[in-house]
Parts: C-alpha cells; structure tokens; sequence
C-alpha cells in the first residue's frame, strides 16, 4: 500500500496553472524523486502536499486518509514533514534552539533524547548548539535544516533542493545522510535539480515537466532514458 | 537635576511599556498597530470605572483593565487585522488607524468628552533621596517596567511559545512546517500586548491623573517613536528607547523649553535615523541564501 498518494492534483498562483493533474505515489521505506527543470513544479508540488499551498482540484492521501486542505501545522502531526528549499532555518535563534522548534509538536520530555541522537548524526552541530543558526555555513546550515525536520520524527521526510549551493563535496555528504536516513526506516520523497545524484539513489523518480508528470520509472531506468539523459543529465 | 532623571526614567518607563506592545506586534505580524494607544485609554477607563463607580479595590481594578484590554486586543486583531493577512500593507495601516478612530469615538460616547479625575491607586508614600522626593508612583512605574522586562525576556528565551514566538517573527512558513500555529502565535502576542497596553494605561493616568478619551494618542505615537528609536521588533531596543524617550523629554521640559519638549522629542529619533536607519539595537536586514 502507498504511504503517500498523490492523484490528479491541480495548483494555481493567482490564475497561474502551475500544476496540472500531478499524480504520483510513494510506498512505505522508499526514496522516490521528483526531477525537473526550473519551474516544472517540483517545489509547488511539495509545498501543495505539506500544505503550505491549497491544491484546486484532485486528492492527496497520507496513509489512507486524505489530508487536502489540512493545515501546514496539523499535516506534520500527521508524520510528514518538509525541509524546504533555501534551508529556511531560523537564523536568530541558537542551533539547539532550531531543533527544539522541529520538535514543537512532540511532548517535552522526549526532546533532550532526540537532540542527541540528531547530534550523534551531525557531530558539527553539536559543536555549534550554542551559536546563533546564521554564523553556520551553507553545509552546516542544510544539516541543521535536515536535522530540524527529523526531529519530529516523520514518517515520511519531504526534501526541496538539498543540495542546492552546497560545494560538491558537501553535497555528496549530504547525499550519504539521505541513505542513511533512509535506511534507518525513514520514507523520502526529494526534489532536485541534481538529477544524477538524486536517481542514483532513488528507487523511483518522476520528471515533472512545465507542471506535469512525463516520465516515471525506477531510479537506474530513468538515468538510462535517452530523453531523460538529454533533458537533465546533460547528454 | 536627580528629580527629573527619576522622572524622566518613570515617565520613559511608561513609554517603553507601551512601546513593547508595538515592538512585539510589529515582530510577529510586520504591522504597525496604531490602535495600541487607544487601547491604553480602555484601559485607564476600565480602571477607573470600576475604582470609581463600583468601589473596586486598586488591585482588582488593575487586573480588571488587563483582562480587558487583552479580550479587546484579541478581538481587534481577529476582526480587524486576521482578515487582512494577505493585504498590502497599506491596507493593515489604514485599518489601523480606523480602529484607533473607532476606539476613541466610542470611549466619547460611552464617557463623554469630560475629563475624568483618575482615582489614586498607588498609595505608597514617596520617599526622599538626598535633595530629591520620589513619588510612589514613579517607584511603582519604575518597578513595573523592570519585572515586565525580566519577565520577557524570560519567556521568549526560555519558554516553548516565546521560542516559537520568534520563530513565527523570523519564517512564519518555516515556523507552520515546525507545527506552529502561526494564527495562534499572532493572536498571543496581540493579547499580551494589549495586556501590558492596560498596566501601562494605569500607571499613565496615575502620573497624569485626566482621563479623556484622546489621553492614549499622544503617548502611543511617543511610544510608538521609541520602538523606531531602540530598533522596532527588538524587545529590549524598546525598553532603551522607551527610558532615553522619557529623560530627553523631561530634561527638555526642566531645561530648555516646556513647549518645545515633543520638538524635541522627534528631532532625537530623526537624529538617530539618519545615523542609524534601523534605531539604536535594531539589525539589518540580511539574506543568506
């Protein structure tokens, strides 16, 4: 059974058709990815699941139960939780500070044990808990976001562009964590514009163009589609 | 010379109260809320009316007026500003000051246009320091805008919902995928406001003992001042600013004109602004992509 699906979704900005009929499925302990161009609609279309955006028309179901119209701060309680493009950490606050918030929805008393696991995984953040989010790198700052989302402990882990800005090396770290997750139990669905990364280590992947889905397959298919390699993988 | 610095430090200290509820509703809601010095007369009125006509003890009436003032900051902001949400921000200004409008004419028509002679409710005696008399008042004003301050700064640093408080005045977007309710948020920080807007109002009218229906407008526009001056969003830039506001006032009263005291006034925050554009603590706005 699907942990996550999504069918015949429509999202306008203002009378922009952003998303026209997006239909995809994630299954329990998969890493599925949604590729594509700028503006295809891969952010919108993860925006429109957490619920920050309301969808038109067509259902998106969480574990059998539909979640459309559901509020961005009730859709975490239900186990997913988006770490959103551009990190959006809370760059006032102290690092511990930014964990406590992903925590937000989880009594008290579970808190301390989970900052320490999440510190066990990225040692540098335990490093820095004290300082304030904004004197972190763009590296630290990614692991700090990624951090954040996990400690609400989601079922599902939704990813916009995390690898966006990061040098490669940092990149190809934050790619191993993304496994690691996984691994762990945690079901991932990634946006990335860094196609090649992204479908080597999905099991599934969609290439969502101008708003649409146009291509779906297992991840090593995908890498080995002729238009795929064209469009996205630079030949 | 010591009287006026503990009259201009109790008068500022009125100031910045006032001026925490604009600082910490500008923070988390990114408006200017020009109703907040109405809602301080409401609650001077609150106070008085039931220190006057129902015999109320200081106290009671004190925690009357706050829990008045925090029910109307609430229903202000569900009202008036929740809709709102999405407008431009000239749209929330203009509302704004309609509310404030809105508040002034009803307390005329509720309590006339008639001043009312603010009952005293500090019966501390005053005290004497050297060749200075301190009123109680000013000891009691005084007091207040410290544990107020302590108190804050507690709660937004420590606490789960002043964290999250700040969190909401950061990335409201970030802050609702963290489970926050954004809507919520807002919502305390307006009742909290306006709940120190009430303190704020009793210790005013007992330094100034006429209550009038326009008594709110002038010190809120001087409040509001020393949050642009200590740096609008920041809650101890509003505490400072509020304090410096109210030396620069009573000194500029003692010592070069009583006439010019508010020229005075606003020339110092314009002063400050051309110096430094974000007021004495605020930040720069900076994006780190």
């Amino acid at each position: 059974m699907s942990m996550l699906k999504v069918e015949d979704v429509n999202v306008y900005y203002g009378s922009i058709h952003a998303i026209k009929g997006v239909s995809f499925e994630v299954n329990q302990g998969e890493i599925v990815t949604l590729i594509g161009a700028n503006g295809a609609g891969k952010s919108t279309t993860l925006n429109t699941v957490s619920g920050l955006l309301k969808p038109k028309s067509g259902t998106i179901e969480f574990e059998g139960k539909s979640v459309v119209g559901v509020p961005a701060h009730k859709i975490l309680r239900e186990g997913m939780a988006l770490c959103p493009e551009g990190r959006r950490i809370f760059s006032q606050l102290t690092v511990e500070e930014n964990l406590q918030m992903g925590a937000y929805t989880r009594p008290n008393s579970e808190i301390a044990d989970s900052i320490a696991d999440i510190y066990d995984r990225f040692p540098r953040l335990k490093e820095r808990y004290k300082q304030v989010a904004g004197t972190l790198s763009g590296g630290e700052q990614q692991m700090l976001a990624m951090g954040r989302a996990l400690m609400s402990k989601p079922k599902l882990l939704m990813l916009d562009e995390p690898s966006m800005g990061l040098a490669p090396i940092l990149v190809e770290q934050i790619f191993e964590i993304i496994v690691e997750m996984n691994k762990r139990g945690t079901t991932i669905l990634l946006v990335e514009q860094n196609a090649q990364m992204a479908l080597s280590i999905a099991h599934r992947g969609y290439v969502l163009e101008t708003g649409r889905v146009v291509s779906t397959g297992t991840g090593a298919e995908l890498l080995n589609d002729d238009a795929v390699r064209k469009a996205y993988l630079g030949g | 010379m010591l009287t006026n610095l503990i009259n201009g430090i109790s008068l500022g200290s009125v100031y910045a109260i006032i001026a925490l509820g604009y600082t910490m509703v500008y923070g988390i809601a990114k408006m200017l809320n020009f109703a907040h010095g109405d809602v301080i007369m409401i609650g001077g009125y609150a106070a008085f009316c039931t220190a006057t006509y129902w015999n109320w003890p200081p106290a009671f009436a004190v925690l009357f007026a706050i829990v008045v003032c925090t029910a109307l900051g609430i229903i202000i902001e569900k009202l008036a500003y929740k809709p709102l949400r999405e407008a431009t921000s000239l749209a929330v200004l203009i509302t704004a000051i309609g509310v404030s409008y809105f508040l002034q004419n009803s307390a005329l028509l509720i309590w006339s246009s008639n001043p009312k002679s603010f009952p005293n409710m500090i019966s501390i005696p005053s005290i004497t320091v050297g060749s200075a008399q301190i009123s109680g008042t000013a000891i009691v004003t005084i007091l207040a805008n410290i544990v107020i301050m302590i108190a804050l700064t507690i709660f937004t640093s420590k606490t789960k919902v002043g964290k999250a408080m700040r969190a909401v005045s950061e990335d409201k977007g970030a802050a609702q995928l963290m489970g926050i309710n954004v809507n919520q948020t807002i919502s305390l920080t307006f009742a909290i406001g306006s709940g120190l807007a009430a303190i704020a109002g009793v210790l005013l009218c007992s330094a100034y003992p006429t209550l009038m229906p326009t008594t709110g407008a002038m010190p809120g526009i001087k409040a509001f001042t020393a949050a642009v001056f200590g740096g609008i969003g920041s809650i101890p830039g509003a505490m400072i600013g509020g304090v410096l506001l109210g030396i620069i006032e009573i000194f500029g009263k003692a010592y070069i004109s009583t006439q010019l005291s508010d020229a005075i006034v606003f020339a110092v925050l314009i002063i400050v602004l051309i110096v430094k554009p974000t007021g004495l603590l605020g930040k720069p706005v900076r994006e780190k992509v």
